[in-house]
């Protein structure tokens, strides 16, 4: 009944402007995969299956929109585990490529589990968080951290470090909305300072060869131009030679003449800025603010503490997502596998996105709803 | 039941905290616009020209050679689009690796390809030539390999291409890669490495002309250095075409008539020097020249014994044996040494001190005067007037004649031959002259040497009256681009200081040998030929019957003539090399030559000159 009369009241112009945003974004995004990979030959070119990506990113968004979230939440558990299955899966017969087995092959399509795990993370913690007491660091910290664990272990094992990033994001950004005492913070810090030299050891150790180039490669791309610091290098020129104005649509020489790899996929973000410059930058950084803005607007109007925080959790994911993607192609970050959401080609990464959007338009679509 | 760990306070705690996400956002977007305005706007332009140079090769266009034509427009030389491979070392990522894959595709030895890789100036921007004419198999072989051959490119470029095989090789020439000591030089400054240049024949002579120039190509390449599109052409230009002087007929003729024998036949028009077939045998095919030989095959030439290579009718030294004793009886009548019936007795030996000199004629000619001594090559008579003239005397006219100098025909490495002479012999061997010697050079042997051109050019002068003509090549070059065609006039080298009469008797003569003396196998019922016989001893006086002899001390066999004897038209010298006499093993090719000549152009016979304006001209067949 109640469902019935919030449907009756249709989409307002704030769920408009946010469909909006959305749209304009995936178009920047198809436009630019169309741009670098249209030379190629092939019968489903790159941005035919991108659009198909979309589609089904749609229906998936619808569905994450008209369920309620709450039962959603209910599943979380779940699906968790369904999906740490599937890292195992993945990690004894998945898909390999450069030297890091990611996908399970769907017929023609390989489905990236890691990327669904963020989503189904954010829905654990926001579940978790929204049923426990503030009852001290243990229940607060350490058990979500041991949930976490296991899903950040076979994602690194993969090995995924952006994935594992993005995750360790999720958790980071779930513990400062439900509140850390500036105590607690502080110990933390201070620990984290205190053991970094002994985790980054364990790290580095555990990191494949071409993940530990590309840190070296980040210290100093210059160093060796053809080797290890190539993709920071190339997307660096790509993304200067844009300049102001950009070279226009292929114009850019940078990607079209394959200087810059992965121009379709994590790299999209230089083929676009070296297509457009600065000024089609900056659209493109206002555009992600204002989506941001929205979905702040509504994690902070969230009727519950599980929409705020499924809310809070979907846009730091998002911003993470973003703000490293286009730090490590502009060079401020290290290399690691991050795509752009919306723009970046990509199946697993779309639909995610898509749907992680959805339920953040469920919660806003839930707010003046009573509890039931 | 929905919110059991927090309550309303907790909440609005939690959207507080929203607004230091808010902040923290706007911050992280103001760094990173911040980072992309540097890179963008403030290093723009460093980076715009780091993503310029990473884009672009300049990839050198090949011109097409001029074409080679015969005088009758009868191609002799052409293109034929061909692959070649390059290599440009800067998109190499692992160079070792891809010495042995190219190794392994082309079939080719490692240490050349490293070689081709690391000569040559030039960055390494700049493709380097690793092979041409590749096969199409080779081609699509690279061509399907190509992700895995980063900095490989198949360039469709012009080759050389000589439709006649080995027709006319020597003069031709081939042509070859520069070689990295001519990079050196001058001439091929504008050159890289990979120009093909002439290496030999015109096509090394006229190399300036034919070679063309080069374009230029900027190619954008992806980051494997594959060619995706061509920015700026500067397009090539070709060649100048050449017009040669010989006839593919003729020439074709006179190599067919030496066959597998090694000799050499010269026919030129003694009117206007033009060489009409230049003919040497054993010969070569100039399209397996032109391409990259295997050292094996390169020492398989050159250590040939019969010396294929070898250009004989330029460069074949030989005695002239009696054909000398033309140049003998111009001497011999001018210096006024002896008159037309001055005669000499023969018994068949000429004694001088304590040596006999023989006759080729046991048992002697007889008395004989001058016109009788050339009809019958008798050599007594030339070793008295030769002793009574003396070696310098012989010299003289000798180089009237143009012998023991280059005739000055457009082909590298001209020998000159020798024209003994006292001075030349202090000079050249640091001994006096011993008399005895004058009576071996009388009769065109002991240190006398000339090459057939240099025979041809000199009976030739006869039959033109005592001019000589420089013999010449190339009619004309023909610019492709402005259809301009610059004509080569004959170029007069001298005339001989011979009277007319004198000239007229030695023509006189020489028609005579060919109806009544030892050329009697040249005689034609088509033309009225002249010659001279000769045969050229290679060793010290040896006895027994000619069969008994190995063949590579076997006598030369010269015949040099010129015909029609009225109006002469063509000039032939004819050498078979360790063929025995001239009158029967050489003077019958001449013959065949001149009929030849004759039949082609026919108008010849009337004194019109060969190709004249007349309707049977207009006619000819162009094959």
């Amino acid at each position: 009944m109640i469902d019935r009369v919030i449907d009756s009241r249709g989409l307002d112009s704030f769920d408009l402007r946010f469909m909006g945003l959305i749209a304009v974004i995936l178009s920047v995004g198809v436009l630019s995969i169309y741009s670098v990979t249209h030379s190629q030959d092939t019968a489903f070119p790159f941005y035919l299956k991108q659009l198909v990506w979309i589609l089904l990113g749609t229906i998936a968004f619808l569905v994450m929109y008209l369920s309620d979230y709450h039962k959603i939440a209910r599943l979380a558990y779940p699906t968790y585990a369904v999906i740490l299955i599937m890292l195992a899966v993945v990690l004894v017969m998945g898909k390999s490529s450069r030297g890091a087995q990611r996908w399970i092959p769907i017929g023609p399509f390989a489905f990236q589990p890691s990327e669904f795990a963020k989503l189904v993370l954010v829905l654990v913690l926001a579940n978790y968080y929204s049923r426990v007491s503030r009852a001290g660091w243990l229940h607060r910290v350490v058990l979500p951290g041991l949930i976490v664990l296991p899903g950040l272990l076979l994602i690194l094992k993969q090995p995924d470090l952006g994935s594992g990033l993005s995750f360790l994001a999720v958790y980071a950004a779930m513990l400062l909305m439900v509140g850390v005492r500036s105590k607690t913070l502080g110990v933390i810090l201070l620990l984290s300072v205190m053991l970094f030299p002994f985790v980054w050891e364990m790290v580095w150790a555990s990191l494949h060869d071409y993940q530990r180039e590309r840190v070296m490669a980040f210290v100093d791309p210059d160093y060796d131009p053809g080797g290890k610091g190539y993709h920071a290098l190339q997307s660096r020129i790509a993304i200067g030679s844009g300049e102001l104005s950009g070279k226009g649509l292929y114009g850019g020489t940078q990607s079209q003449l394959k200087f810059l790899p992965e121009g379709h996929t994590d790299f999209v973000f230089a083929v676009y800025a070296e297509e457009w410059g600065f000024v089609g930058v900056l659209v493109l950084l206002a555009l992600f603010i204002a989506l941001i803005w929205v979905s702040l607007e509504i994690a902070a109007r969230a009727k519950d503490t599980l929409g705020a925080l499924l809310a809070a959790g979907i846009v730091a994911m998002l911003c993470f997502c973003v703000v490293v993607n286009i730090g490590m192609t502009a060079g401020m970050f290290p290399i690691v596998g991050i795509p752009l959401p919306l723009v970046s080609y990509g199946g697993s990464a779309t639909i995610m996105t898509m749907a992680s959007l959805g339920l953040l338009l469920n919660v806003k679509r839930r707010r003046l709803t009573l509890f039931y | 039941m929905a919110s059991i760990g927090f309550n309303d306070s907790d909440l609005l705690d939690l959207q507080r905290r929203l607004v230091i996400l808010r902040v923290g956002l706007l911050l992280v977007v103001a760094l990173l616009a911040l980072r992309l305005w540097h890179l963008q706007i403030r290093e723009g332009p460093y980076y715009r020209d780091l993503s310029e140079n990473n884009r672009t090769r300049s990839v050198v266009l090949e011109p097409a050679r001029g074409l080679i034509f015969d005088r009758n427009g009868v191609l002799l030389a052409n293109n034929v689009p061909s692959f070649a491979l390059y290599v440009t070392l800067e998109d190499v990522k692992d160079r070792p690796a891809l010495v042995a894959q190219l190794a392994s595709l082309l079939n080719l030895e490692p240490e050349v390809i490293q070689k081709k890789l690391s000569t040559g100036k030039g960055s390494k921007l700049q493709p380097r030539k690793v092979k041409d004419r590749l096969t199409l198999r080779e081609a699509t072989l690279i061509e399907s390999h190509r992700l895995d051959l980063p900095g490989v490119m198949i360039q469709v470029e012009s080759q050389r291409n000589y439709p006649g095989g080995p027709v006319a090789a020597h003069l031709l020439g081939y042509v070859g890669e520069v070689s990295a000591d001519q990079l050196e030089k001058p001439d091929f400054a504008d050159l890289h490495q990979g120009s093909v240049v002439g290496q030999y024949g015109v096509e090394k002579w006229f190399d300036r002309q034919v070679r063309g120039r080069a374009g230029q190509k900027s190619v954008e390449v992806d980051a494997l250095g594959h060619e995706k599109r061509a920015v700026v052409s500067d397009k090539p230009v070709a060649g100048d075409d050449l017009y040669l002087t010989i006839d593919a007929r003729l020439q074709k003729a006179a190599e067919e008539l030496l066959g597998e024998e090694s000799g050499a036949i010269v026919a030129l028009d003694p009117t206007n020097g033009d060489i009409l077939a230049m003919a040497s045998r054993p010969g070569f095919d100039p399209n397996m020249l032109s391409k990259e030989l295997t050292n094996k095959q390169w020492v398989e030439i050159v250590q040939n014994e019969r010396r294929p290579l070898n250009n004989r009718a330029t460069q074949g030294q030989y005695p002239p044996g009696s054909t000398f004793k033309v140049v003998m009886a111009a001497a011999a009548l001018e210096s006024n040494t002896v008159t037309p019936s001055t005669m000499v007795r023969c018994n068949g030996g000429y004694q001088f001190g304590n040596r006999l000199f023989h006759d080729w004629k046991q048992g002697g000619h007889g008395s004989v005067d001058m016109n009788e001594a050339l009809i019958h090559s008798c050599d007594v008579y030339f070793y008295t007037v030769g002793q009574r003239m003396g070696i310098d005397t012989i010299a003289e006219y000798a180089k009237q004649f143009g012998l023991g100098q280059e005739t000055g025909v457009e082909l590298p490495s001209e020998r000159v031959g020798i024209v003994p002479s006292t001075a030349w012999k202090q000079k050249a061997r640091n001994q006096p002259w011993y008399p005895g010697e004058t009576i071996s050079a009388a009769i065109g042997q002991g240190y006398v040497t000339v090459t057939p051109l240099q025979m041809a050019s000199v009976i030739g002068t006869v039959a033109n009256d005592g001019v000589s003509i420089k013999p010449r090549l190339v009619q004309a070059v023909m610019n492709r681009a402005t259809g301009e065609r610059a004509e080569f006039p004959p170029t007069v080298r001298g005339k001989v200081a011979v009277k007319p009469a004198t000239i007229a008797l030695i023509k006189e003569a020489l028609a005579d040998v060919v109806t009544k003396g030892t050329a009697t196998r040249a005689k034609s019922s088509l033309v009225t030929i002249g010659g001279k016989t000769g045969t050229a001893q290679t060793a010290a006086l040896r006895t027994g019957p000619e069969k008994d002899i190995p063949k590579k001390f076997r006598d030369h066999a010269w015949f040099v003539a010129f015909a029609p004897v009225e109006a002469p038209r063509i000039a032939v010298a004819v050498l078979a090399e360790h063929m025995g006499h001239g009158g029967s093993a050489a003077a019958p090719l001449a013959k065949d030559v001149i009929e030849a000549y004759v039949k082609a152009y026919p108008e010849v016979l009337n004194g019109v000159p060969a190709g004249g304006r007349t309707k049977s001209a207009d006619a000819r067949p162009k094959t």
